[in-house]
């Protein structure tokens, strides 16, 4: 259909509905259809997930109506996801934390009180004073997820420190990350800078777009299905993306690597790698064919499970393809503890296919050179955040939370307070929670900065209630994209309840510790104004539009023969890795077979669900309408052999005694008989979150296997086995 | 008659339920009810398996037994085109039309009393926009558009690629369709 420019509709309709109809049976009377009354509209950024899509928030006669996508946004195209469609419920839940509340004992039990802001920033601040005084500013680490953290990360520094991690790193891309960086110079971005729509063949491993719901790679999976893209889908669970392949390749879990070595095997042995590419950008190719000798499709196979002939004839449909062929990086990478070099390994695998930042395989992300507000700069921290766990880890390029947490255990520990921002730690670092108890009875601050009374506020000295997205300015977006641009989110509300800006709290603690320099501005808005004004914009025209995008200032791909200078230590890709032998670590990806499945157990597999991001919005009132409790997944032949029927409740066990919370069975074809798979997010344990509260379990409790990166720390999450515990009727 | 029809592509839908809640928000369907859902249909034995993904809805049938059976003409064809509507007015909640509905469509009972059910978002294709569940799937899936018009999308994606509708031998000559 044609699309209209918005119309805004007076509210006629609205006052003839009450005006009692003539011929009225039923005596109910129709309301009126949606938009007759006075409608309008503002713009946001989505913060539902990570992926920040711009969108419009319409207000009916004043109430929240709906919120859909920005026409001209390149990581919605228009549209949001489910859960971005869901986000007036985040606005709603009537669950949100409503005024600043402080840990006290009353008749010797510990408790919250609800405080005025004044107290609350007055204690912080004061805390925040003693460790500054004692040990230093850099004992006070952030832990953060999300883009309002920015202006926590801001006050930090200009505290004095720069300690901070995110579960973002070690808990999901870090690996992923850190192993193109060491391959190509540049991680994968964020958004991907997968240019699946250009795409003749596509490689998923692992990686079940679709059930995530990271928008653009959705939409650009899909014009590629339109476009009758190649799609090969790695997955020992038959994903959404899995149905929509051509070819499926049900992989023993955990043998990855044998597989990638194997296609890498091919395209040498069968001289389909791109030698033009290779010999002008790469460094290694000699060591490589040697390494992958070894690695021939017969011998994958009796690992993998994978025949032979797919192996070669999917090597093939790749090298078919490429430069228009995509071995997608993943996003979630931190599985069996080798993940930086699984995810090398892929960007090998690009690097063969010469699909590295050319048409069809993957673009060249460009920003806004967007200037900074000039405030003074940042003293000078004497620690940064890895002195916390030194010579670990050595190319972990962020803070590792799981490091940092070590770090803040007992008297003599490294960190003495905690700045916590957007980031559940007891759902999003597996099997933490004693170590979080031990870390809260250390610190002398633990401040946690939330919108909802997630598990972590619990652990909290002092909980500081933030409003939602959609009562807030924040920072620009301004994430490398096909085109730079920006995005504005403002309120289109006022704060609910006693909530408060991110921006306000960080300005507050500010004054109240002396560094009001850097924090110049009365509003926020006087901040982003000023730099849209350098970019030729102003807040004035954001308001209206919302996304302002930008033209390119250099080419999208690699011209051909173009010369280039990559991000590694020799300029070129590495195929042999110079400077992982140095560290003592394997130049080249080696395969090891997984730990075997102790009898009687299962494999537990995770991931994500369309409605949800994960713990995050379990709460919100209409996603939990639409998918209120995890089911666990079970092949119908473990069902019987246990005599579990579809849709009863069990308990799982792990080997370590951990029991879980009761969840739901769906007996499906679409896993094998060797893992069972939940969506992660569920069985939360604070009373709080009255929706979500007790329903569905959580995978992450049951971990008890948890395989580090030793190149940068991250945590494998997929090594861990369960089994059943029935529930008695 | 205008005939409008919705056509869903089941090789790009991904049943990500973005079109239930489109539609909850868009036309503020209370608490606990829903005018569209998702249904998976998985076929086969790990691993030689089938996924189909649907968004379903009331089918705007052409000839519905919803509309024919209802005694005081509530539910009726809107403004001589294929949209079916229940007027609360003329409602009594006597809930006809669920017993006549072969895609049991209907919600029960909205709170003030009558039977609610998906309008294809008329209010919306009044004003020339697709309906919200449309213009919000993310994968583009879904299309919406007049069967009369030769031209439009809907008909080019009738004319070139394999369809059903469901349970076609009602007669009730349903207007949603599905690519396979």
């Amino acid at each position: 259909m044609k699309r209209r420019e918005f119309i805004k509709v007076s509210s006629l309709l609205g006052t003839s509905a009450a005006v009692a109809p003539p011929f009225m049976l039923g005596g109910c009377v129709t309301n009126p259809p949606p938009g007759t009354g006075v409608v309008s509209k503002s713009p946001t950024i989505c913060d539902m997930c990570f992926w920040k899509c711009a969108g419009e928030v319409y207000k009916e006669d004043g109430e929240l109506w709906k919120i859909t996508g920005n026409e001209d946004d390149l990581h919605s195209g228009g549209r949001l996801c489910t859960r971005g469609t869901g986000g007036p419920g985040a606005y709603l839940d009537r669950d949100r934390l409503k005024k600043p509340l402080m840990r006290v004992t009353v008749d010797g039990r510990q408790t919250f009180q609800e405080v005025s802001w004044d107290e609350a920033l007055h204690f912080i601040s004061e805390k925040m004073q003693g460790i500054a005084a004692s040990a230093g500013p850099e004992r006070l680490a952030m832990l953060h997820h999300g883009a309002g953290g920015h202006h926590f990360l801001h006050l930090l520094r200009a505290f004095g420190s720069n300690s901070h991690a995110e579960p973002a790193f070690a808990q999901c891309r870090g690996p992923r990350d850190v192993g193109f960086r060491l391959t190509v110079g540049e991680s994968a971005s964020s958004p991907e800078r997968t240019d699946m729509a250009n795409a003749k063949c596509i490689v998923l491993l692992g990686s079940h777009i679709g059930e995530n719901l990271h928008n653009a790679q959705v939409q650009t999976l899909a014009e590629a299905i339109n476009k009758d893209v190649t799609l090969i889908t790695v997955d020992p669970r038959f994903s959404v993306p899995a149905g929509k392949s051509k070819y499926w390749l049900p992989i023993k879990p955990g043998t990855d690597i044998a597989l990638l070595l194997a296609w890498m095997n091919v395209l040498i042995s069968e001289d389909l790698c791109d030698t033009d590419y290779l010999d002008r950008y790469a460094i290694g190719f000699e060591q490589l064919a040697e390494h992958v000798r070894e690695y021939t499709p017969e011998w994958v196979y009796l690992e993998t499970g994978i025949r032979p002939e797919v192996i070669r004839e999917t090597a093939r449909e790749l090298a078919k393809a490429a430069p228009a062929a995509i071995v997608h990086p993943g996003r979630h990478a931190v599985w069996y503890g080798d993940d930086t070099q699984r995810s090398r390994a892929i960007a090998m695998l690009n690097a063969l296919l010469g699909s590295w930042n050319r048409k069809g395989g993957f673009y060249i992300p460009e920003k806004v050179a967007l200037p900074e507000y000039p405030i003074p700069e940042y003293p000078k921290p004497k620690f940064s955040t890895g002195d916390a766990y030194p010579g670990k880890w050595p190319f972990a390029s962020q803070g590792v939370t799981n490091g940092v947490i070590d770090a803040s255990i007992g008297e003599d520990a490294f960190f003495k307070g905690w700045l916590v921002y957007g980031t559940n730690l007891p759902q999003s670092i597996p099997a933490v929670k004693d170590k979080l108890r031990a870390a809260a009875n250390s610190l002398d601050l633990l401040v946690v900065v939330e919108t909802m009374p997630s598990e972590m506020t619990g652990y909290a000295d002092v909980i500081l209630p933030e409003c939602t997205y959609l009562e807030r300015y924040d920072d620009l977006r301004n994430s490398g994209e096909r085109h730079p641009s920006l995005a504005l989110r403002m309120p289109a509300f006022e704060p609910k309840y006693e909530s408060k800006p991110g921006w306000w709290i960080a300005k507050q603690l500010g004054n109240r510790l002396g560094l009001e320099e850097y924090f110049p501005w009365q509003d926020y808005a006087e901040k982003l104004d000023w730099q849209l004004q350098q970019v030729g914009s102003s807040l004035e025209e954001m308001q209206k539009i919302g996304v302002k995008n930008f033209p390119r200032k250099y080419p999208l791909y690699f011209r051909d023969g173009q010369r280039v200078q990559f991000a590694t230590p020799s300029r070129k890709i590495e195929l042999y890795s110079q400077q992982l032998a140095d560290k003592g670590f394997d130049p080249m990806p080696v395969y090891t077979p997984p730990e075997p499945v102790p009898s009687g157990y299962y494999r537990l597999n995770y991931g994500r669900m369309p409605a949800h991001t994960f713990g995050k919005t379990t709460n919100n009132p209409l996603l939990f309408q639409l998918a209120p409790e995890n089911q666990l997944w079970v092949n119908p032949m473990v069902a019987n052999e246990w005599s579990i029927k579809n849709a009863e409740y069990v308990r799982l066990a792990s080997p370590s005694g951990a029991i879980s919370n009761k969840i739901r069975v769906r007996v499906t074809e679409r896993i094998g008989p060797d893992s069972v798979f939940m969506a992660h997010g569920f069985g939360h344990k604070s009373k709080r979150l009255r929706l979500t509260a007790g329903v569905g379990a959580d995978d992450s409790e049951l971990m008890s296997n948890i395989k580090i990166d030793p190149i940068m720390g991250s945590t494998g999450m997929r090594s861990n086995f369960v089994t059943f515990v029935k529930e008695q009727a | 008659m205008t005939r409008y029809a919705m056509v869903i592509d089941t090789k790009t839908c991904i049943g990500c339920g973005d079109c239930v809640v489109a539609c909850k928000t868009e036309n503020k369907v209370p608490e606990g009810l829903n005018r569209d859902w998702v249904v998976e249909a998985t076929n086969g034995t790990y691993p030689n398996l089938t996924t189909e993904f649907r968004s379903e809805r009331c089918n705007h049938c052409s000839n519905a037994t919803c509309v024919t059976l209802c005694p005081t003409g509530a539910s009726h064809h809107w403004n001589d085109t294929n949209i079916v509507l229940v007027e609360a007015e003329k409602c009594t909640g006597c809930k006809a039309c669920i017993a006549a509905c072969p895609y049991d469509a209907r919600l029960v009972m909205h709170p003030d009393g009558y039977i609610d059910k998906c309008t294809f978002c008329h209010h919306r294709v009044e004003q020339g926009l697709d309906p919200a569940c449309v213009s919000s799937c993310p994968t583009r899936c879904m299309h919406f558009g007049s069967l009369d018009d030769p031209h439009s999308k809907v008909n080019q994606l009738l004319k070139t690629r394999q369809h059903k509708v469901l349970i076609p031998e009602t007669g009730n000559d349903p207007n949603v369709y599905y690519l396979t």
